[in-house]
């Protein structure tokens, strides 16, 4: 009688985390690609990784406050969150009127959101990792030099308030990842190996090329005009701020 | 039974790992009344914004491990660099080196130069003492520490360096010298290479008085 109860319990316990794994994580074959870095880019290899099929909810980050009570706005070190940490929530555990809790979260620092993933048993991936997964559309695993993907992601530029957008709004990428452009920017693990900012431009080390208008213009195509302005508003975050327009989704390496 | 009995253990053990997030937290924060004391201890003593919040464990160049908290009370001019640079980090560290000199010797008393490897790896604690045997930083003053590339990442993101490596030898990075004061709290910032260095030399004397 236990052992049947046991076996029981053991089946159900494993074909939840199947499942879950199944409808959250997006497996990704790994290979290599070439990185908007300026024009010396190097091919950078990516590793086999999964990542999550949709960025983390408002919904999702309250389920972590409650568990992680230290990351709770009265409660977090502005060493690791500055005062505009949460600031979609009427209190501590609730969202504004009018704030959707399918909507991606934001408002949320680098370290809350490493900290997040880690809870998780995930991280958050790595720039590259992002970019690799970033750079497809419907049907291709690179669409950049493609018209239509980077004609969605500069109209997505100009579009007020997406950070309200229920997850999934957007369309489902080569990967079976959503919302990768269009909704929030996200967090990376290195965000802060970008060297497109006021600090680089006196860094006398030759790679001139690689700064604003330069990296622009310097770029194989205009259109990588949509990659830059990723990289540069990367290039201007500091780990503890939390801004409206960027959240985050979590990675995993496969062992 | 018995293969059953595996699986259950197989189960615990996998339920185990899954709960590793909140098993750490629950030394540091999990039932209601411990989190207050702990967090007089977390945050009563040392300032919010304090590097030594950081939960970080380093080696130095003595392959002695070190917490960030352990070099508390002192002054920190921080830099990170990597030992194998041939082009900006030599003058990052002539630059420090000057900084050295110019402080006054009462304030030198109080303060420690760091320099962080970003390069972690490569930078073994053996490859560190010979960098500072080189350089004549062979003594107290002169910390240099290595952790896991995570840690630095985290400890960079704090000073908002930016670094990425961009051969299998070169790193590009921004140079900027950190100050901290006796607490941990970052004071004073100064990027660039070979700029005026006044201000730091300023900010240094005044935390020493």
């Amino acid at each position: 009688m236990f052992s049947k109860f046991v076996t029981i319990v053991i089946i159900i316990f494993f074909s939840l985390i199947s499942y879950g794994q199944k409808q959250d994580m997006a497996l990704i074959k790994g290979g290599t690609y070439i990185p908007l870095y300026g024009s010396d880019s190097m091919p950078v290899k990516v590793d086999d990784f999964s990542i999550d099929v949709y960025p983390v909810t408002n919904a999702e980050y309250i389920t972590f406050l409650k568990e992680n009570p230290k990351w709770k706005k009265s409660n977090v070190i502005a060493l690791y969150a500055d005062g505009a940490y949460l600031r979609h929530f009427k209190d501590e555990l609730t969202l504004k009127d009018g704030e959707n809790p399918n909507a991606p979260m934001t408002n949320v620092s680098w370290f809350a959101a490493k900290k997040y993933c880690e809870c998780q048993g995930k991280r958050l991936p790595t720039l590259d990792e992002w970019e690799y997964v970033g750079m497809s559309d419907q049907k291709n695993a690179d669409a950049r030099s493609k018209d239509d993907y980077n004609k969605f992601i500069l109209s997505w530029y100009e579009k007020p308030s997406t950070y309200h957008q229920e997850i999934g709004s957007t369309f489902e990428n080569y990967w079976g990842v959503y919302d990768m452009h269009g909704l929030v920017w996200e967090w990376t693990q290195d965000f802060n190996s970008v060297l497109i900012s006021g600090e680089s431009r006196s860094d006398k080390d030759g790679n001139q090329d690689l700064f604003c208008g330069g990296a622009a213009l310097g770029s194989t195509d205009l259109m990588n005009y949509a990659a830059f302005m990723r990289y540069a508003f990367r290039g201007s975050v500091k780990a503890n701020y939390s801004v409206r327009t960027l959240g985050f989704r979590c990675a995993k390496s496969l062992k | 039974m018995k293969k059953q009995f595996i699986l259950f253990l197989t189960v615990l053990f996998s339920f185990g790992m899954l709960n590793s997030c909140s098993e750490s937290e629950v030394q540091e924060s999990s039932p209601e009344e411990e989190l207050k004391t702990e967090k007089k201890e977390f945050t009563g003593e040392l300032p919010e914004l304090s590097v030594y919040n950081l939960p970080s464990e380093w080696t130095n160049q003595n392959n002695e491990n070190i917490r960030l908290e352990d070099l508390k009370g002192d002054i920190i001019v921080a830099v990170m660099i990597y030992t194998t640079c041939k082009a900006a980090c030599p003058r990052l560290i002539a630059d420090v080196r000057r900084i050295h000199e110019k402080v006054s010797d009462k304030a030198n008393k109080q303060v420690k130069y760091v320099f962080v490897s970003i390069d972690p790896e490569i930078d073994t604690p053996e490859r560190m003492k010979e960098f500072a045997i080189e350089n004549e930083m062979d003594n107290d003053q002169w910390v240099f520490l290595r952790s896991d590339i995570e840690d630095t990442r985290e400890f960079a993101a704090v000073l908002a360096v930016s670094y990425k490596r961009i051969s299998p030898i070169d790193f590009s990075h921004s140079n900027i010298i950190s100050v901290f004061d006796q607490e941990g709290v970052l004071v004073h910032q100064k990027e660039g290479l070979g700029v005026d260095d006044s201000s730091t030399i300023e900010a240094i004397e005044k935390l020493a008085m």
